[in-house]
C-alpha cells in the first residue's frame, strides 16, 4: 500500500522594514535548512525564493521587520490575506525596535529632514522617486498594528535555534510553546 | 436658618455674598457701592448694618444679596453696583422695592425650601472676617463645653453616635476614626483638616472655609481635643486664595482671644494650628500623599497600612478629616450626636453639602438629608436643564466618580446606592449633564485630568491612565474597533484593581459607568467590523 | 524571635515574625516578580508585579510591602494575576524607549526577565516613543532616561544606603523623571560620591558605567543587601 506524501507547507518569508539580520540568523539554521527543504516549499523569501510576487495559498509566512513604509503596508495586508499563519519574526515586527526609534520625530518630513538635511555632509536632498522609492509612513509600527498576527518570535535577532524550535513543531502541525529565556528574551 | 434672621439681630442688615463665586461676578464692587450708598443716604440709613458674608447658594444669580428685615429676609441676585442705592433704600424701609423687583429671588422655592444647614448653618449668616459675628453665632461655645465639661472620651461618644461618615468621599465612620487614633499607645499625636477639595466640579469645602471658617478651626479643636493631639493642621490647596486668606485671619483672631494656644478656656488643653498650602497637585488629597507634603516632601501616596491613625505624621498617630466632616462637628456637640443621627438614612445620617453644577438651571451649593433622591437635588431643587433639555445624567465624585443614568434619578444620594451604581458620593461635586454629551468624550474628559494629575509613583496610574485616554480618543474621533473595547474594559480593570492609591484605583470609574449605562455610545465609536484592523484610519 | 506560619499557594511554611509576603513567598518557592524591590531598600509598592491575592482581603496587596501574618493564605499565580502582571509589563515597555537590541544591560536586564517571567511576547499598547534626554556629564557613569523605569531604586540606595541623597523624582504621571541634585547634570552634583550604587541597583540599562557598550553591564544589585546586612548585622563576609 502507497499514501501520497504529506503535502508540503508552503512556507515564506518577508522583508519589511528590519536589517535583514532574522534573515541571516534564519541562514544560520545552517542543515536544519536541508530538514526544512524537504519538508516546505520554499513560496517567497528574500534569501529562499525567487519570486516577486505574494503567491496565495500560503501555510506559514515569517515577518522580519516593522511596517515603516507604502510597501511595507501594502505587503503585509497581501500577505495577511493569503497566509494562514503570520510569525512576527524578530524585534521589529514585534515592538517596531530600531527602526521605530524615528518615531521620536513626529512625522514624516521631520524625519527626512534630520535624516537627508539636517545630517547631510554637503548637497542633502529628499530621495525623490515615485514609483520606486515608496513613501514613509507617518509612524512606524509593529506588525500586530498592522495585521492581526498569529505567532510573536522575538529576539534581535532571533537565535537559529530559537527559530529552529519555533518552526519544528508548525512541520508536524503544531503551535510551539513560545515560553522562557530560550523562547521569548527580547534582544 | 437661610431665610430666618438670627436671632442676635436687631437691627435691619444686608448680607452681601463675598464668597468667590459672587465675587467672580462682581461683588466686591457692590459691597462698597453699598457702604457710599449708606452714606449718602444719611440718617435714615444709620441703623443699617452691612455686613460681607460667606456662599448664599444660589450662585448662578450672583452677586447675591439678602435683607434682613423684622418682617422677614429677602433674597436679591443679579445685582449690580448701581442698584445698591435701591439695596440701602429697601434696608431702611424708605423704598418700596420697586426698581429690584427684578430681582427678587422666591426664598420659599424648592432650592431653598428643601435645604437643611447644619454646616452650612453660618454660611451667609457671619462676617467670615469677624471673630466677634462668628462668636455672636455661637462658634467656639462647643469647644469651651468640650474643654470645661467633657472628657475626650465624652466627645467621641457624641461622634459616634452621630453616625457622622468622612465627607471627603470614603465615608469612613469619623467616631471610630477618632477612637483609633485616641486609643494608640501615649505619644504625640496631630490632627490634620484636609481641605485640598481638587474634584472638578466641588466647592463645598471652599464655601465653608470662604463662608464660616471660625466653625471649621472649632470642629478641628474639638477633634484635636477628643483623640489628645496639641498639634493640627490645616492642608490648603493653593488654588483656593480668598479661603486661605480667611482661615489665616481667623487663626490670627482665635489666637488673640486665647481660642488657640496655650490653656485654652483655662483648661490644660493646648493647641497648635498651621496652615500648609498645597501645591497644585490633586494627588496631595489623597491623605498619604497629603502627610508627605505636610512634612516637606513631595506628595505621593504610600500603601496603607499603616493607616494615618497609627502611623501618620512624623510617624505619630495623626486624625485626617476633610473640612466638611470637621465643620459639622460644632452642631453635632451642640444638639447632641442623636440629634444628628436622626437625620438622613440608617447607613447614612446627617447632612451633605453637594455643589451643585453643569446643565442646571440653578447652580450653586445645596445642604440636605442624606438620602433625599438625586431628583429632588437635580430636578426639583436644581430646575433640571435650561430651556426645558432633559437630563441626560448626573456625574457625582468628580474625576473618580461615575455618572449616574436619568432613568436612576431616584435612587437616595447616600454612600451605598451611589457606590451600587458604579459611582460614589465623593466630595459632593454633582455635575449635571445634558443629553447633548457624548459620553466617550466626557470619560476622556476625567480620563485626561487623571493622566494630568497622577503622580506617577505607581506603574498602572502613570502608564495605564495614558493608554485609556488614547483609546478613548478612538471612540471620540469614531475609529475604534471593536477589539479595543475589549482592551478599554481589560486596562480599566487591571488600573482599578492594581493602583497604589484612591487615585489610579478610581481613575476608571467614568469610563466604567459611562460604559455600564451608555455602552451603545461606545459601540457607536467604533467602525464597522473589517477583515483585519485599519492601521491608518 | 518569633516564627509564625502562612500558606503560600497550598505550601505551609513558617517564617520569622515581621517578614514580608515577599520572604514568604520565595520560601515557598514561588516566583513572584518584582521590578521596584530590592531586598536592602525600603520596599514603596510602586512597580505592582508582586500584587498577590490574601485570602478575605478584597484588594490585591503587595507582597513587597505587606507583613506577612499568622494563618495567612497567600496565592501567587493566580489567572488574574498572572493576566494582570503580563498587562502591567506590557505598560512598562510602551512607556518609555526600551530597545534591548543595543542596551548595555540586555542579557542582565531585570526589566527583560521580567517580560520573560510574564510570557510577554509583544506589547498590545502601542509604544508612546516619549522624549527623554540622556545625561552623561558624570565623569564615571551616565543615565539614560529612555530605559529608566522609575522605580527609585537609585534614589533609596542613595538616600538610604550612601546617606547622599543625590537622586530624586521631579514632575508627575508620565513626566515623572528621576533627577539629579536639584535638577542638575549628574556631573555638577557635588553630594555624589561617584560611589556607583545606583550603577549597581538600577534593573535596566538606565544607569550605567561609561566604558560598558552593548550587553556589557554587570549590575551588583544584590550589594544593597549586603551593605545593610555589613552595617547592621556587622556580616561583612559572603559565602
Amino acid at each position: 500500500m502507497t499514501s501520497s506524501p504529506p503535502r508540503k507547507l508552503r512556507f515564506a518569508t518577508v522583508w519589511l522594514a528590519g536589517c535583514s539580520g532574522c534573515h541571516m540568523s534564519f541562514l544560520d539554521l545552517d542543515e536544519f535548512l536541508f530538514d526544512l527543504a524537504e519538508k516546505v516549499d520554499v513560496v517567497y523569501s528574500p534569501v529562499g525564493s525567487d519570486a516577486k510576487l505574494y503567491p496565495e495559498a500560503v501555510d506559514v509566512c515569517l515577518v522580519e521587520g516593522a511596517v515603516a513604509n507604502e510597501d511595507n503596508l501594502e505587503l503585509a495586508l497581501l500577505l495577511r490575506q493569503h497566509t494562514a499563519m503570520v510569525i512576527s519574526f524578530g524585534d521589529c515586527a514585534i515592538s517596531a525596535n530600531v527602526p521605530g526609534l524615528r518615531n521620536l520625530w513626529v512625522g514624516t518630513e521631520a524625519v527626512l529632514d534630520r535624516s537627508y538635511l539636517e545630517l547631510a555632509d554637503q548637497g542633502g536632498q529628499y530621495p525623490h522617486e515615485p514609483g520606486i522609492v515608496p513613501e514613509l509612513l507617518p509612524k512606524v509600527r509593529p506588525l500586530h498594528e498592522v495585521i492581526p498576527v498569529d505567532l510573536y518570535l522575538p529576539g534581535c535577532p532571533p537565535s537559529a535555534e530559537r527559530i529552529r524550535l519555533a518552526i519544528a513543531p508548525l512541520l508536524v502541525g503544531e503551535k510551539p510553546l513560545m515560553k522562557g529565556s530560550a523562547m521569548l528574551r527580547f534582544g | 436658618m437661610l431665610n430666618s434672621i438670627s436671632p442676635s439681630l436687631q437691627r435691619p442688615r444686608l448680607r452681601c455674598c463675598d464668597a468667590s463665586s459672587c465675587r467672580s461676578a462682581g461683588s466686591g464692587a457692590l459691597l462698597k457701592a453699598l457702604e457710599t450708598a449708606r452714606s449718602n443716604a444719611g440718617e435714615a440709613a444709620e441703623p443699617l448694618d452691612i455686613e460681607p458674608v460667606g456662599c448664599l447658594r444660589l450662585c448662578s444669580q450672583g452677586p447675591l444679596v439678602a435683607l434682613d428685615r423684622p418682617e422677614g429676609s429677602s433674597l436679591f441676585g443679579g445685582l449690580s453696583a448701581p442698584l445698591a442705592g435701591a439695596l440701602v433704600d429697601a434696608g431702611s424701609g424708605t423704598d418700596n422695592n420697586s426698581s429690584l423687583n427684578d430681582h427678587a429671588i422666591d426664598l420659599e422655592q424648592p432650592f431653598f425650601a428643601l435645604q437643611h444647614s447644619v454646616v452650612l448653618e453660618g454660611c451667609g449668616q457671619v462676617n467670615p472676617e469677624s471673630i466677634d459675628s462668628a462668636i455672636a453665632h455661637g462658634s467656639y461655645e462647643q469647644l469651651r463645653h468640650c474643654l470645661q465639661e467633657l472628657s475626650a472620651a465624652d466627645v467621641r461618644e457624641q461622634i459616634r453616635r452621630s453616625g457622622l461618615r468622612g465627607r471627603g468621599g470614603a465615608g469612613y465612620p469619623t467616631g471610630l476614626k477618632w477612637d483609633t487614633v485616641a486609643l494608640q499607645p501615649p505619644g504625640p499625636r496631630f490632627v490634620v483638616c484636609n481641605a485640598d477639595e481638587g474634584d472638578p466640579g466641588a466647592f463645598m469645602d471652599r464655601s465653608v472655609m470662604e463662608g464660616d471658617p471660625h466653625r471649621l478651626l472649632e470642629g478641628l479643636a474639638i477633634a484635636a481635643y477628643a483623640v489628645g493631639a496639641d498639634r493640627g493642621f490645616i492642608y490648603v490647596r493653593a488654588e483656593y486664595p480668598l479661603a486661605i486668606e480667611r482661615l489665616r485671619l481667623a487663626l490670627r483672631q482665635a489666637r488673640q482671644r486665647n481660642i488657640l494656644g496655650n490653656n485654652i478656656f483655662g483648661s490644660q488643653f493646648d493647641l497648635r494650628i498651621d496652615i500648609r498650602v498645597g501645591a497644585g497637585a490633586y494627588v496631595c488629597g489623597e491623605e498619604t500623599a497629603l502627610m508627605q507634603s505636610i512634612q516637606g516632601r513631595r506628595g505621593s501616596p504610600r500603601p496603607r497600612p499603616p493607616f494615618p491613625a497609627q502611623k501618620g505624621l512624623w510617624g505619630a498617630p495623626t486624625l485626617i478629616n476633610n473640612v466638611e466632616t470637621l465643620a459639622a462637628v460644632p452642631a453635632i456637640l451642640r444638639e447632641g450626636g442623636d440629634w444628628y443621627g436622626a437625620i438622613g438614612t440608617d447607613s447614612s445620617r446627617g447632612t451633605k453639602v453637594f455643589a451643585l453644577s453643569g446643565a442646571v438651571v440653578n447652580t450653586g451649593l445645596v445642604e440636605v438629608p442624606m438620602g433625599t433622591s438625586l431628583r429632588t437635588v437635580v430636578e426639583t431643587m436644581g430646575g433640571g436643564v435650561p430651556n426645558g433639555a432633559g437630563v441626560k445624567a448626573v456625574q457625582t465624585g468628580g474625576p473618580s466618580g461615575g455618572c449616574i443614568p436619568a432613568a436612576l434619578l431616584d435612587t437616595p444620594v447616600d454612600y451605598e446606592s451611589l457606590r451600587a451604581l458604579g459611582s460614589m458620593m465623593g466630595s459632593g461635586g454633582m455635575i449635571v449633564i445634558a443629553e447633548s454629551m457624548a459620553m466617550p468624550e466626557l470619560a476622556r474628559h476625567f480620563m485626561r485630568f487623571n493622566v494630568n494629575e497622577s503622580c506617577g509613583k505607581c506603574l498602572p496610574c502613570r502608564a495605564g491612565t495614558v493608554q485609556l485616554e488614547q483609546l478613548l480618543t478612538k471612540f471620540v474621533a469614531g475609529n475604534a474597533q471593536a477589539s479595543d473595547l475589549e482592551q478599554l474594559e481589560q486596562l480599566c480593570q487591571m488600573v482599578q484593581t492594581t493602583s497604589l492609591c484612591g487615585l489610579g484605583q478610581a481613575a476608571p470609574n467614568p469610563v466604567l459607568s459611562t460604559l455600564k449605562y451608555f455602552r451603545q455610545e461606545y459601540k457607536t465609536g467604533c467602525e464597522p467590523a473589517t477583515a483585519g484592523p485599519q492601521p491608518w484610519a | 524571635m518569633g516564627v509564625i506560619t502562612l500558606r503560600v499557594n497550598g505550601v505551609e511554611l513558617a517564617v520569622p515574625a515581621g517578614s514580608s509576603v515577599l520572604t514568604a513567598t520565595r520560601q515557598a518557592g514561588a516566583q513572584v516578580p518584582v521590578l521596584c524591590h530590592l531586598d536592602g531598600l525600603n520596599p514603596i509598592a510602586a512597580c505592582r508585579l508582586c500584587l498577590v491575592e490574601i485570602e478575605g482581603s478584597q484588594k490585591l496587596q503587595p507582597a513587597c510591602s505587606t507583613e506577612a501574618s499568622e494563618g495567612m493564605v497567600v496565592k501567587t499565580d493566580s489567572d488574574q494575576l498572572q493576566h494582570l502582571r503580563r498587562m502591567a509589563v506590557e505598560l512598562l515597555f510602551s512607556e518609555g524607549n526600551h530597545v534591548c537590541a543595543f542596551c548595555v544591560a540586555s542579557g542582565a536586564c531585570e526589566l527583560q526577565n521580567v517580560a520573560v517571567a510574564v510570557g510577554m511576547d509583544h506589547s498590545r499598547f502601542p509604544y508612546q516613543y516619549p522624549h527623554r534626554p540622556v545625561d552623561a556629564s558624570h565623569h564615571l557613569f551616565s543615565i539614560d532616561h529612555n530605559r529608566c523605569i522609575l522605580c527609585s531604586r537609585c534614589v533609596r540606595v542613595c538616600d538610604e544606603i550612601e546617606g547622599a541623597h543625590v537622586w530624586d523624582v521631579a514632575n508627575r504621571g508620565g513626566e515623572s523623571r528621576i533627577v539629579a541634585g536639584l535638577n542638575q547634570p549628574w556631573g555638577e552634583v557635588e553630594s555624589c560620591t561617584s560611589c556607583g550604587k545606583c550603577v549597581d541597583v538600577c534593573p535596566t540599562g538606565a544607569i550605567f558605567h561609561k566604558e560598558d557598550t552593548t550587553a556589557e553591564k554587570h549590575p551588583h544589585a544584590e550589594r544593597a543587601q549586603r551593605l545593610r546586612q555589613a552595617r547592621e548585622q556587622h556580616q561583612w563576609h559572603h559565602p
